[in-house]
């Protein structure tokens, strides 16, 4: 069951850190254009958060899931608080 | 557009060594808000100056990346069932008008008084608040853990006692942390001034936290991870105006989530296996060390001095979190035994 969980979370780590590592790189590749674009203000505000958003999603199932293929999830019983 | 022009030429340039001096920061400041819902924010801000970003876009860069690293912590934790989406949501939006009210204040501090009165204003503000609550929050977890009440539920103070008794009608709402109905009459200027906090030292979980605990009478665990709500909300609303002007480096916010996103998950995880008192515990500990370095008022020290703190908090989270796991493999082990 254990087993099960971790080869979810690792296949699950595999995506997301691929899909994770390509927006990192195509945040620097295209970094003068993300800094000129993303640097004008006014509508193009909505650039930043957007993209924040986004990353958080991607990345943050990424890390999610490396932690849980690591086998470092959360306390099963609440014995211990 | 002019002003947006003017920062657009302030993007610094980026070496390995600042990404991994970003990522590395982003990672341990990620593990203390996982755990405590705040911190973290104290040291980026000047992290982020010492590598040649200017004061305003190293507040808005920050701010950036707080809310998605928020946002992930507050959805793990809400797995753990530690949030409360209304309360969140309620002291959010107050302190989002906090923010922006303390944000006028500064700039009309620093129009009357110069950078001398700012900064007068801001060490004033921290010294305070950092011995006050730091003091408050530090006594009652050395109290809990020489009392050997650890394990005990938390215990209700008389103010948030009386706050839970009052009847203000039409005011009244049911807020599941606190398992009870309070006015928001009484929400409203706590989320006031976690934004005005925010918004004058950075870290407004240092009033947040503590006051969901003492004054509402809300549980460590579910303070720290509904102070994560907040963070969000009051994020997305200050990173939106800074970014109207053009003030955030989308490149370094990126680089900290980098980081933060793995601490803050691992911090959400290390909750599950301590005892509340160590919510508390973590805050004291980082308060009362990030107390020092604004008294000394020595520029590198105090940046030094806030650096340990955070890596004390750090330190005492995992520390914390291995014993945890310890003693549940322990217990696991014993049960295998016991069907044996």
């Amino acid at each position: 069951m254990a087993t099960t969980t971790k080869n979810k979370a690792l296949v699950s780590a595999i995506i997301f850190g691929a899909l994770s590592i390509g927006l990192y790189a195509l945040l620097f590749v295209k970094e003068e254009l993300v800094n000129s674009t993303f640097g004008k203000g006014g509508i193009y505000a909505l650039l930043p958060i957007a993209t924040a958003f986004l990353f958080s999603f991607i990345h943050g199932n990424f890390t999610g899931s490396f932690w849980s293929a690591l086998g470092i999830e959360a306390a099963k019983s609440k014995g211990c608080k | 557009m002019h002003d947006a022009v003017a920062v657009a030429t302030q993007f610094i340039g980026l070496s390995l060594g600042k990404v991994m001096y970003l990522f590395a920061m982003g990672f341990v400041g990620g593990l203390v808000s996982g755990f405590i819902g705040s911190g973290g924010a104290f040291v980026l801000t000047p992290g982020m100056m010492s590598i040649g970003v200017p004061g305003l876009m190293a507040v808005a860069t920050n701010m950036c990346h707080k809310f998605p690293k928020a946002l992930v912590g507050a959805l793990k934790r809400a797995k753990y069932g530690q949030v409360d989406v209304k309360l969140g949501i309620v002291l959010g939006v107050s302190a989002e008008a906090g923010v922006l009210y303390g944000a006028s204040v500064q700039e009309g501090i620093k129009k009357a008084y110069g950078d001398a009165g700012s900064n007068l204003y801001v060490s004033t503000a921290f010294v305070l608040v950092l011995a006050i609550v730091g003091g408050f929050v530090m006594r009652d977890a050395i109290k809990s853990y020489r009392a050997g009440t650890t394990n005990d539920e938390e215990k209700l103070t008389k103010i948030a006692r009386w706050v839970q008794s009052v009847n203000i009608p039409y005011t009244m709402v049911y807020f599941k942390a606190l398992n009870a109905r309070i006015s928001v009459l009484f929400t409203i200027p706590l989320g006031f001034a976690t934004g005005i906090l925010a918004a004058t030292i950075a870290v407004g979980g240092f009033v947040g936290v503590p006051s969901m605990m003492y004054v509402l009478g809300a549980p460590g665990l579910m303070a720290s991870a509904t102070e994560l709500v907040i963070a969000f909300v009051m994020g997305v609303g200050g990173s939106l105006k800074y970014a109207m002007h053009g003030m955030v480096d989308i490149r370094l916010a990126l680089i900290i989530l980098a980081g933060s996103l793995f601490g803050i998950q691992l911090g959400a995880i290390g909750t599950t296996y301590v005892r509340p008192y160590m919510i508390k515990m973590v805050m004291g500990v980082i308060m009362v060390t990030v107390l020092f370095s604004r008294l000394l008022m020595l520029p590198n020290t105090s940046f030094a001095i806030m650096i340990f703190a955070l890596g004390l908090g750090a330190f005492i989270v995992l520390k914390a979190m291995w014993q945890g796991r310890c003693e549940e493999r322990l217990r696991e082990r014993a049960a295998e035994l016991a069907v044996e």
